[in-house]
């Protein structure tokens, strides 16, 4: 048992597996029952208040060594419920943010419950232990792992939720339960016996939860892997879906921050007396924010009258002690950096690069990114004697729920996260240190202890989201690569460059390893068997950064597919065919990706249009492998993404018709870092830019045609939320420098 | 007291008359259908019909809309709307949303594009495009968009 194994492992203090395995990403596959390695359970201390260390806590609630039974995440009534009516409500133990896991996880447990597709309705978790992730052992959207690790697990909630449905239909019918036959919601017995699941509901939860179910083999399956619409289509096409801005409890006000123009710099001097008398206006109350920054949260009966009041403010800032970054400045120590030596995360004998008959010497640049998703963020806390309730659009409820514990000074169990649809976040939602849920819990503290006796929602602005930091770290890559006129590599030298995204957070004794962050380095080399020697410096900067839709892939797949094809090229041969020599044939489903791309787009058969090039590029993340074959132009000089084939490994699809829109957005997300205006930049401190005019981001009209083809597979699914990424924009770098024959070196394109 | 129509009826919002549409809808009027994004302009998300033509909400005041006809997703799509309709099933049918927050802004701009054609007329892809082209979907639905909206647009021939 997955959760049992989680469980025990925590129980001991352990690190859940796949943790474990996030950090050896090149190690075996995680293979389940396989031994623990015994290591030391996280050190905790001075991380922010969170609480990681409370997971043993929690999981002695489960059973590890008390009487045998289903653990938290396999208990069907935490996430399945059948009324009298027939209708299945299937409790999701994930964030919907748009990747669709609000109808996969309930076809998987619909599948194998037999049930009436068109009767079954999902609605999101809480902080409860119960939908903690089974195999990371914390509440976790992220790492494209939804599938990956709750395929099983919803399968066997839904077997076991049959199981009980037939037992209690065999009690019934006084007939032997293996007489019995399911489907669409219904049991069926000898003698045309038949009850539906709605009228055995409640006997059905009377019987026992079995220890060991068997599930369908694959070729039973009737949903899974067969297009299906959303369950959220309609209330998303109608304006009926409410997201976390949209909570409304009664007496409910809201507050605005303002926050330092320069990341973690306090307050000199407040004068709020115009704020104060400000119609509408509540409350005015400095508040300590995060990074050891303070500021100023005005609390009103609504969000205009908080945002009027805000502007209102009179506020000087003490900015003495604190980093002021200057973008230019950043790259140029960065490009210091990169000449000194380093830890290395691959040696390799670099002796040949001297005398290479080829070389190439490149450097690349990549910004720091904002999320910027469409909703912006929010939390909702409503505090009491006896405890304190969030609702908020959050990855990593279990962690929230800690931290706002810390401010609280309640113990975790006294406060429950209500995680709430999400208008988007692509990491975002996933703070290590609960950012702008600690801040919102600060507020509500404040706001109690000033005498207001109101839940609060704490609300950013667009310009809050866009100045507020932890964004995708920028990037400097070099690389010194030699090689022959067939395009051998015989030596290449890399130098990487950027903040880690772990350090300093919980996560960082798990993820950084020798002084290399997994997350910054994932992407490079594999699948290419190649002799490289990298680099990585980790500068400290006063920046907050954070994991961003496909992490490290962001700028390592743009910096491997642009040089290889670089190589190819340089050695007049054919982009495909140089990958596919390269890769050989221990990387099967790349060549499988890569071939269907290539396939299915013509490449190689058709002849494009005058002024159209073919751009080509493969990449594995998180355990899934995306090619694209795009054709791009040049339009006044501007490159122009024309089209898009996308080949896609992900093993089983489970539900095609969502894999196909995870490649299309994030296709077009990948789009979004080639064109101009996708960067955050700082000055004296200060970010220089502020809504979508400064910070652009697609629009339909940058919308490639697109078509996306599935590898066939029966394996167990992996993850399609960020893997779609990664190859876009080096498939189009590569598709402009054949037109421009400039290489492409930095993200946004440089034309 | 600013006395606005909203979906047909006269609501009285009592809010400063500079306060935004988008801020009336949701906070006073608890409307939430329409979605805050930028509050300026900048993304769609807050669109609504003023007398049938696609605003910004966040950055129209109450007080500019006295004695207009404002409509709201949650109209649009409630069924009597033969466009508005058609719009929302197109939009189920392709499964065009992703997290969905952007999606009524984007129904809203599709649905006064379409009632701005010669009935019967079938945009070209360029004119969908355009049409759409303010408002922003981060996840990337756009392909989808452009099916849903040309479908709608044949439903409705």
């Amino acid at each position: 048992m997955i959760a049992s194994a989680l469980n025990e492992a925590l129980a001991r203090g352990e690190l859940p597996r796949a943790l474990q395995h996030l950090l050896e990403r090149d190690a075996a596959p995680l293979a389940e029952g396989a031994p623990l390695p015994r290591r030391r359970f996280l050190k905790l201390a001075g991380a922010g208040g969170l609480a990681l260390g409370a997971w043993p806590v929690l999981a002695a609630d489960a059973p590890a060594n008390g009487p045998a039974g289903p653990k938290p995440t396999e208990r069907p009534a935490a996430f399945v419920q059948i009324a009298g009516d027939g209708t299945v409500t299937v409790t999701v133990n994930r964030l919907e943010f748009g990747q669709g896991v609000h109808t996969a996880l309930p076809l998987v447990l619909a599948e194998e419950l037999d049930a009436d597709w068109s009767r079954v309705r999902a609605q999101l978790g809480t902080n409860d232990i119960a939908y903690a992730d089974p195999l990371w052992g914390m509440h976790l959207t992220g790492g494209s792992t939804a599938l990956k690790h709750s395929f099983k697990q919803y399968r066997e909630l839904g077997a076991r939720a049959r199981a009980m449905l037939v037992a209690a239909a065999a009690e019934r019918w006084k007939v032997d339960a293996a007489t019995l036959r399911t489907s669409a919601g219904s049991v069926t017995g000898p003698g045309g016996k038949r009850a539906s699941y709605g009228e055995l509901a409640e006997a059905a939860m009377r019987q026992p939860v079995p220890a060991a179910v068997t599930l369908k083999d694959p070729q039973q399956f009737r949903l899974i892997g067969k297009p299906t619409r959303r369950l959220d289509a309609k209330a998303k096409s109608s304006g009926r879906q409410d997201f976390g801005i949209d909570m409304k409890l009664p007496g409910q006000l809201t507050a605005v921050i303002a926050r330092p123009p320069v990341f973690g710099a306090k307050l000199a001097s407040v004068d709020d007396a115009a704020a104060r008398a400000m119609p509408g206006v509540k409350a005015v109350l400095r508040v300590p924010l995060d990074r050891g920054a303070e500021g100023v949260a005005v609390i009103a009966t609504g969000y205009w009258p908080a945002r009027q009041a805000r502007e209102a403010l009179k506020l000087q800032w003490d900015t003495a002690a604190v980093e002021k970054v200057d973008s230019q400045r950043q790259l140029a120590q960065y490009r210091e950096l990169a000449g000194q030596s380093g830890p290395r995360q691959f040696d390799a004998d670099m002796a040949p690069l001297d005398n290479a008959p080829k070389k190439i010497e490149a450097e690349f640049v990549f910004p720091y990114l904002a999320h910027a998703p469409m909703e912006p963020l929010n939390c909702t806390v409503r505090l009491s004697d006896r405890g304190a309730e969030l609702w908020v659009g959050s990855q990593m409820p279990g962690l929230d729920g800690m931290a706002a514990a810390g401010v609280f000074g309640l113990k975790p169990e006294q406060v429950k996260v209500n995680v709430q649809m999400a208008g988007g976040g692509f990491g975002r939602r996933a703070i290590p240190t609960s950012e702008y849920v600690v801040e919102a819990c600060q507020i509500a503290k404040a706001a109690r202890a000033a005498g207001l006796d109101a839940p609060v929602r704490t609300l950013w602005s667009r310009e809050d989201d866009i100045h507020g930091g932890y964004y995708r770290p920028m990037h400097l890559h070099r690389a010194r690569i030699g090689f022959d006129a067939q395009g051998r590599v015989t030596a290449w030298d890399h130098v990487l460059v950027g903040q880690s995204i772990t350090a300093g957070t919980p996560f960082e004794a798990m993820m950084v390893k020798n002084g290399i962050d997994a997350t910054a380095v994932e992407g490079m080399r594999a699948p290419y068997p190649l002799p490289m020697r990298l680099t990585v410096h980790h500068p400290k900067v006063n920046v907050p950064v954070l994991w961003w839709r496909s992490v490290g892939s962001t700028h390592t797949a743009f910096v491997m597919e642009t040089l290889i094809d670089e190589i190819a090229r340089s050695t007049n041969q054919d982009p495909v065919a140089y990958r596919l020599a390269l890769i050989g044939t221990q990387h099967p489903r790349h060549r499988a990706a890569l071939q269907l791309a290539v396939d299915r787009s013509g490449y190689g058969r058709k002849t494009l249009a005058a002024g159209r090039a073919w751009g080509v590029a493969v990449h594995e993340s998180f355990e899934s492998v995306v090619a694209y074959v795009v054709e791009a132009s040049l339009q006044d000089g501007r490159p122009k993404l024309e089209r898009v084939t996308a080949g896609v490994h992900c093993n089983l699809a489970v539900n095609p018709l969502t894999v196909e829109a995870q490649v299309q957005g994030a296709a077009l997300m990948g789009l979004a870092t080639c064109l101009p205006g996708a960067a955050i930049t700082l000055k004296d401190g200060v970010v220089e830019q502020h809504n979508f005019g400064e910070y652009a981001v697609p629009r339909i009209t940058d919308m490639p045609q697109i078509a996306v083809h599935i590898v066939p597979s029966a394996e167990p699914p992996t993850g399609m939320g960020e893997p779609g990424l990664p190859p876009l924009a080096p498939a189009f770098a590569n598709a402009v420098a054949r037109l421009t024959g400039k290489p492409q070196r930095a993200l946004p394109f440089v034309v | 007291m600013t006395t606005l129509n909203v979906n047909g009826r006269p609501l009285a919002v009592d809010a400063d008359p500079a306060t935004p549409v988008l801020w009336a809808l949701r906070d006073n009027l608890g409307l939430t259908g329409t979605k805050f994004g930028c509050g300026a302009a900048l993304c769609g998300a807050c669109t609504v019909h003023m007398d049938g033509q696609a605003i910004r909400s966040c950055v129209t005041p109450i007080s500019a809309v006295e004695g207009r006809r404002l409509t709201t997703i949650e109209a649009v799509t409630a069924g009597q709307d033969r466009v508005g309709t058609a719009v929302h099933a197109a939009w189920v049918k392709h499964d065009v949303a992703q997290c969905g927050y952007c999606q009524s802004g984007q129904i809203m701009s599709a649905t006064a594009f379409l009632k701005s054609l010669p009935r019967g007329k079938q945009p070209s892809a360029a004119e969908i495009d355009a049409a759409m082209a303010g408002n922003v979907c981060r996840c990337g639905t756009y392909a989808r968009i452009r099916a849903a909206v040309a479908d709608a647009a044949r439903a409705l021939a």
